[in-house]
């Protein structure tokens, strides 16, 4: 009686386990369905549309042929080489101060202002650098772009730059003030170094994040039909082109929107592995 | 060089003491750069709608108005569509993403650990503009033809589902949130549920639990504070989340009970009109809705932050993806 009690409560037992188990492994599964299908879909539709005019011409009216993309891909690289100018440096610079000097409540206060900045909504960074920017110079720049995006980049590489440099064992700093080079010397020339492969392929991580923003772009950079390579005018920028492509009611503009946009997530996907690839290296671990 | 520098150690000189004070200064300008940044987005929010919150006082956050030729302007529908949309999208990923992230850590072989978490990783990098295009032309057609009717068909009496299927809408911009948040949720259970002591899980099963007993009993209870943190954070993002969500909203300004009817969030409606907002108190309440949705996001963050704090702490730290 108490043995076939027994094997009941474990027969239930066992089938409530192999439901959840079962459960779990079939959510996993699900999670990745999504990934594929944008990327498939992205693939399918964006491949047609590759071809020499997309990357050489500027867009054209809708009702003719041909025009590409060529002014928003070189405005997204000018708008991104700006905003890494702005933000590369000081988030490069606080996490030096996190790791180096911020064992204390300064630098409780800093870290616990990263994570609020890494919460900010982009679109409310794109207001922001509205306010700063554009209202002051009374028209759309590429600068002001740049700079809401050199702003979401400190967050970002300031963390990971501490996380990494903290991975330098403190006998390599021991060592460089025992031989009598000065503080910051070590810190520039032996932390900073030793540290730097982490260093570039965090700057690279926060690169892959900001490269597809969309918001902070539209009343900041603006977009523009045509080239445009000074800082201070409105210009196109690859996400909002994908974005202004892809509410219009034309098959053309349908076209190069997908086309934009499998090249846009190729260059971010190529950077996420290759970051992937230095992680599991162990050249920052823990840091992904 | 690095003699000279040797040499000069052995009496610190002036040149030394004030390099390394240079250097620190230096250092730490950039360490203030990021307080300023976050205070200067609170003044220009705060300086910015002041004309609007001075006009509407605390009704702007009660009333469905917006009319910007009045201009007479209230946040409720976009404050609706926010939390409305957020939710679905929580209860399509928190299962979702709290089953991934066991998985990964708990039942995945060594071997495909790598890749599936790799995967992960790349949905999270997938630009925002991308999810709203394949929203519009594959998520929303597929709802519209396929789901929609479905729902409609056998779940009409919960009144969720009712009206015309458009597949743009309420349901499509959780759905497409989901997809987004999907894989910040997995990554910090992930991490929460490494930090449970291995002892947990070997006392459970050595009381003879089965495998999911243990999961539950040991792993789950103990992380639940900074899984809860992760769901929080999640939420955070999806009030944020701007361009996938006004691409697949359809982007009204109305409070309607049924999931397949169009709404606006605040992010959406600031997204759409800030640009063309024309006349000072336009703008201003543009402004005020994106404070309100900083608040929101302040709010929602700092708890976020300290849930997961509170299971972690022990363990290194590790930016929040």
């Amino acid at each position: 009686m108490l043995k076939q009690h027994g094997t009941n409560i474990s027969l239930r037992r066992r089938l409530t386990n192999n439901l959840a188990l079962g459960t779990i492994t079939a959510f996993a599964i699900v999670v990745t369905i999504p990934l594929f299908l944008i990327l498939g879909t992205v693939i399918y539709h964006g491949i047609g549309g590759l071809n020499w005019d997309f990357f050489t011409q500027i867009p054209k009216p809708m009702d003719e042929t041909g025009g590409g993309m060529a002014n928003a891909i070189v405005g997204s690289m000018m708008i991104l080489g700006l905003a890494s100018i702005i933000g590369v440096p000081l988030g490069i610079g606080a996490g030096v101060f996190l790791a180096e000097y911020g064992r204390n409540a300064a630098g409780n206060i800093v870290r616990f202002t990263a994570d609020v900045l890494n919460g900010v909504p982009s679109i409310v960074i794109g207001l922001t650098a509205y306010a700063l920017v554009v209202v002051p110079q009374h028209h759309f720049s590429m600068l002001s772009g740049s700079v809401a995006l050199g702003i979401m980049m400190i967050p970002t590489i300031s963390r990971t730059t501490e996380e990494v440099l903290l991975m330098v064992p403190q006998s390599i700093r021991e060592a460089a003030l025992g031989l009598g080079i000065p503080q910051w010397r070590t810190t520039v020339s032996v932390v900073l170094r030793t540290a730097s492969a982490g260093i570039i392929t965090s700057i690279m991580l926060a690169f892959a994040r900001i490269a597809g923003e969309t918001a902070p772009l539209m009343f900041t950079t603006l977009g523009n039909q045509y080239w445009n390579s000074k800082p201070n005018q409105p210009t196109a920028a690859l996400p909002l082109q994908i974005f202004s492509y892809s509410v219009m009611p034309y098959d053309k503009a349908h076209q190069l929107a997908w086309t934009g946009a499998l090249l846009l997530i190729s260059m971010i996907m190529v950077t996420v592995i290759i970051f992937r690839y230095f992680a599991n290296r162990g050249v920052m671990k823990g840091a992904s | 060089m690095a003699l000279g520098a040797a040499e000069k150690s052995k009496f610190r000189s002036k040149e030394s003491v004030f390099a390394d004070n240079t250097f620190r200064s230096l250092v730490f300008a950039c360490a203030i750069t990021l307080l300023a940044v976050v205070g200067l987005i609170v003044f220009e929010l705060i300086t910015q709608s002041h004309l609007s919150v001075s006009k509407f006082g605390f009704r702007f956050l009660q009333r469905s108005i917006w009319d910007p030729v009045a201009e007479d302007f209230g946040a409720l529908p976009f404050i609706y569509g926010t939390l409305v949309s957020s939710f679905i999208a929580l209860i399509l990923a928190v299962p979702l993403s709290v089953g991934t992230a066991l998985f990964l850590t708990e039942l995945c072989p060594e071997k495909i650990r790598g890749i599936l978490s790799l995967l992960v990783e790349l949905l999270a990098a997938i630009p925002s503009v991308i999810y709203g295009l394949w929203g519009i032309f594959v998520l929303a057609p597929f709802l519209r033809f396929h789901i929609e009717p479905f729902l409609g068909r056998y779940f009409a009496w919960t009144g969720f589902f009712t009206g015309p299927k458009y597949g743009i809408g309420m349901l499509a911009a959780g759905i497409i949130l989901a997809i987004m948040i999907l894989p910040i949720i997995a990554s910090i259970t992930r991490e929460v549920v490494m930090a449970v002591p291995r002892q947990q899980r070997e006392a459970a099963l050595a009381l003879g639990a089965t495998k999911w007993e243990m999961l539950n009993m040991a792993v789950l209870r103990n992380a639940r504070p900074g899984v809860f943190g992760g769901i929080i954070l999640g939420l955070g993002r999806a009030f944020g989340e701007t361009m996938a969500v006004t691409m697949v909203i359809g982007n009204r300004a109305e409070i309607a009970k049924s999931l397949f009817a169009p709404g606006h969030t605040l992010a959406s409606v600031i997204a759409n009109e800030f640009t063309e907002a024309v006349g000072n108190t336009y703008q201003s309440a543009l402004i005020e809705m994106a404070l309100v949705l900083f608040v929101l996001t302040l709010i929602v963050n700092a708890m976020a932050g300290l849930l997961v704090w509170s299971i972690t702490r022990g363990m290194p730290s590790r930016a929040l993806a």
